[in-house]
């Protein structure tokens, strides 16, 4: 469904903008690019082959769908924008029938069968990617160590959350950074000179992981490594009013503060002893608070209902991150409260124009 | 296992419908609007953790002292059936704004194979009286929990727009299953590290 179609979604009066789906579609791609171009120069051509098969499959499953229902959809972009997350929240060592199945699944089953974009309750693109995720354990493996790292580094390191959580009781560490360091994680030279001149002229004690985890020079899900990237492109989706501050507000903020109550105590270190900025600069956070919490077919429409759908992010995201088995809980979070949108949607919408009481929805 | 473990666990992490598949007739048959939704969840949760309980007595008093385990499934659909009827002859002939509520649903949808197998579940896990009490009203709850939710979803979804093939029972099914892949996230391990 296009909102630039001629065909009416409602009754009127309506309020014309130059903005159309297609539109907001391609900004969010292009907002999404210098993430997914880092990645792809860390980890190489591999990980451009991951992210081209999950645009392909998921293209080829839009195209199938528009033909079924001879209502071609191609066009709109969102196709290629599932794809492209597709692409991003695996790792680039992955099978290339993992894409390709997340895409199709994400396409022709989470959106497709609901009758195409805007009718789907949950983000294909996560959904698909944790449909792989269960399927097939080759999935959650495949890390690249970046192209940052030098010399190479010769065992292959998993992502620091995975390391961290695999490693976090029987490490004697306090914290995640203190583990990365006890461990002789690799850092990159860049981070390490960036570090050793932020402590020699400004006094500013760093850890260079911090840095690495900041410009994306670790091994990880191709779009997700660069937290810096995701966030610089995510100023041009504010700006437009693609996106408001509200999901991204209370779902970080909620995610923080659970961290930092609680993220201590896999370490055993109790509680208010976690470290929010570890996490905020890890896994799938800037991804998942910046663009895929935010997908307006998923996430409710008022402003009340988009703070309690971040906070609900947030609040499960860390659980599952602290206490989960899968290193990052963030999409699962975010697939678990797309369940609740039509909830949140009914307790928080509007009331019916012309109806007295307080009641929302009949 | 603690009681807020065997809640946690069978409440989400073995939740009766997503994961166990039991209580699918009723699931989509009931969840077509919230309220008839609530009002069946309400009612099963009500009727397993009675029936986890009336079961756990028939397995002690009457299926170990004769050795006849292997009645255990037709002991525990009797049990269960005149459960049902003895809530249905006792209560709501007291009061019939309820009885007309769940006129429909008692005779009919409450006494489902999630119940029995909520029944078997609790036997087959060794649980005591107050922990079968206690196993019965989280796997009830569960099924509430689930029911909701895809109530919520159905109710939400613009069913024109769905493909005519999988307009109804299809798209429900569905619907049920990307719950049942979202909840996945909640596994053992999770249960595990966080009550220890």
């Amino acid at each position: 469904m296009s909102l630039a179609g001629s065909e009416p979604l409602a009754i009127s009066p309506h309020l014309h903008r130059e903005i159309t789906t297609a539109r907001i579609m391609w900004g969010v791609t292009a907002c999404l690019l210098p993430a997914g171009l880092w990645g792809v120069w860390q980890f190489g051509p591999r990980a451009l082959l991951v992210v081209l098969v999950a645009l392909l499959a998921a293209l080829a499953g839009e195209l199938l769908v528009g033909l079924l229902r001879s209502r071609p959809t191609v066009r709109d972009g969102s196709a290629f924008l599932t794809g492209l997350l597709v692409g991003y929240l695996l790792p680039p060592g992955v099978p290339l029938y993992v894409p390709a199945a997340a895409s199709l699944f994400g396409i022709l089953v989470v959106k497709g069968s609901f009758g195409g974009l805007g009718n789907n309750w949950m983000n294909p693109a996560i959904a698909g990617t944790v449909f792989a995720f269960f399927s097939w354990s080759a999935a959650r493996r495949g890390w690249i160590a970046p192209l940052a790292w030098s010399p190479p580094a010769g065992a292959s390191w998993a992502e620091p959350l995975a390391f961290v959580k695999s490693a976090a009781l029987t490490s004697g560490a306090h914290g995640p950074i203190e583990l990365l360091a006890s461990a002789g994680y690799p850092v990159s030279r860049f981070s390490q000179a960036l570090g050793g001149w932020l402590h020699g002229a400004l006094g500013l004690g760093i850890d260079a992981h911090y840095l690495d985890l900041l410009f994306g020079c670790v091994p990880g899900s191709i779009g997700e490594v660069s937290p810096l990237l995701l966030g610089a492109g995510s100023v041009y989706l504010f700006r437009t009013g693609i996106i408001t501050w509200h999901v991204p507000a209370s779902l970080g903020g909620t995610f923080l503060v659970l961290v930092a109550v609680f993220g201590g105590l896999p370490y055993g270190a109790g509680f208010f002893a976690g470290n929010p900025v570890f996490h905020l600069l890890s896994g799938s956070l800037a991804l998942s608070a910046l663009y895929m919490a935010c997908d307006p077919a998923t996430s409710p429409m008022t402003a009340k209902g988009k703070l309690i759908f971040g906070a609900g992010v947030g609040a499960l995201g860390a659980l599952l991150r602290l206490c989960g088995s899968a290193p990052d809980g963030l999409p699962l979070a975010i697939i678990l409260m797309n369940i609740a949108t039509p909830l949140i949607n009914g307790l928080t919408g509007p009331g019916r124009f012309g109806g007295g009481s307080g009641r929302p929805r009949a | 296992m603690s009681y807020v473990g065997i809640i946690l666990t069978l409440v989400f992490v073995n939740n009766v419908v997503l994961s166990q598949l039991l209580g699918l007739c009723p699931l989509v048959s009931a969840s077509r609007r919230v309220e008839s939704a609530a009002i069946l969840g309400f009612a099963v949760t009500f009727v397993s953790s009675l029936a986890a309980l009336a079961t756990w007595a028939v397995e002690r008093l009457v299926l170990l002292p004769l050795d006849i385990g292997y009645f255990r499934i037709v002991a525990f659909v009797l049990t269960t059936v005149g459960l049902v009827r003895l809530l249905d002859f006792l209560v709501l002939r007291t009061s019939s704004s309820l009885r007309a509520s769940l006129q429909v649903y008692l005779p009919l949808l409450v006494p489902n194979c999630a119940v029995l197998g909520i029944t078997l579940i609790a036997e087959r896990s060794g649980y005591g009286a107050l922990e079968s009490f206690v196993a019965g009203a989280a796997a009830g709850a569960g099924f509430l929990v689930s029911i909701l939710l895809l109530a919520s979803i159905r109710e939400k979804l613009e069913s024109e727009w769905v493909p005519r093939p999988l307009r109804g029972l299809p798209i429900a099914l569905i619907s049920a299953g990307l719950i049942a892949l979202a909840f996945l996230a909640f596994d053992k391990a999770l249960v595990k590290n966080l009550i220890g």
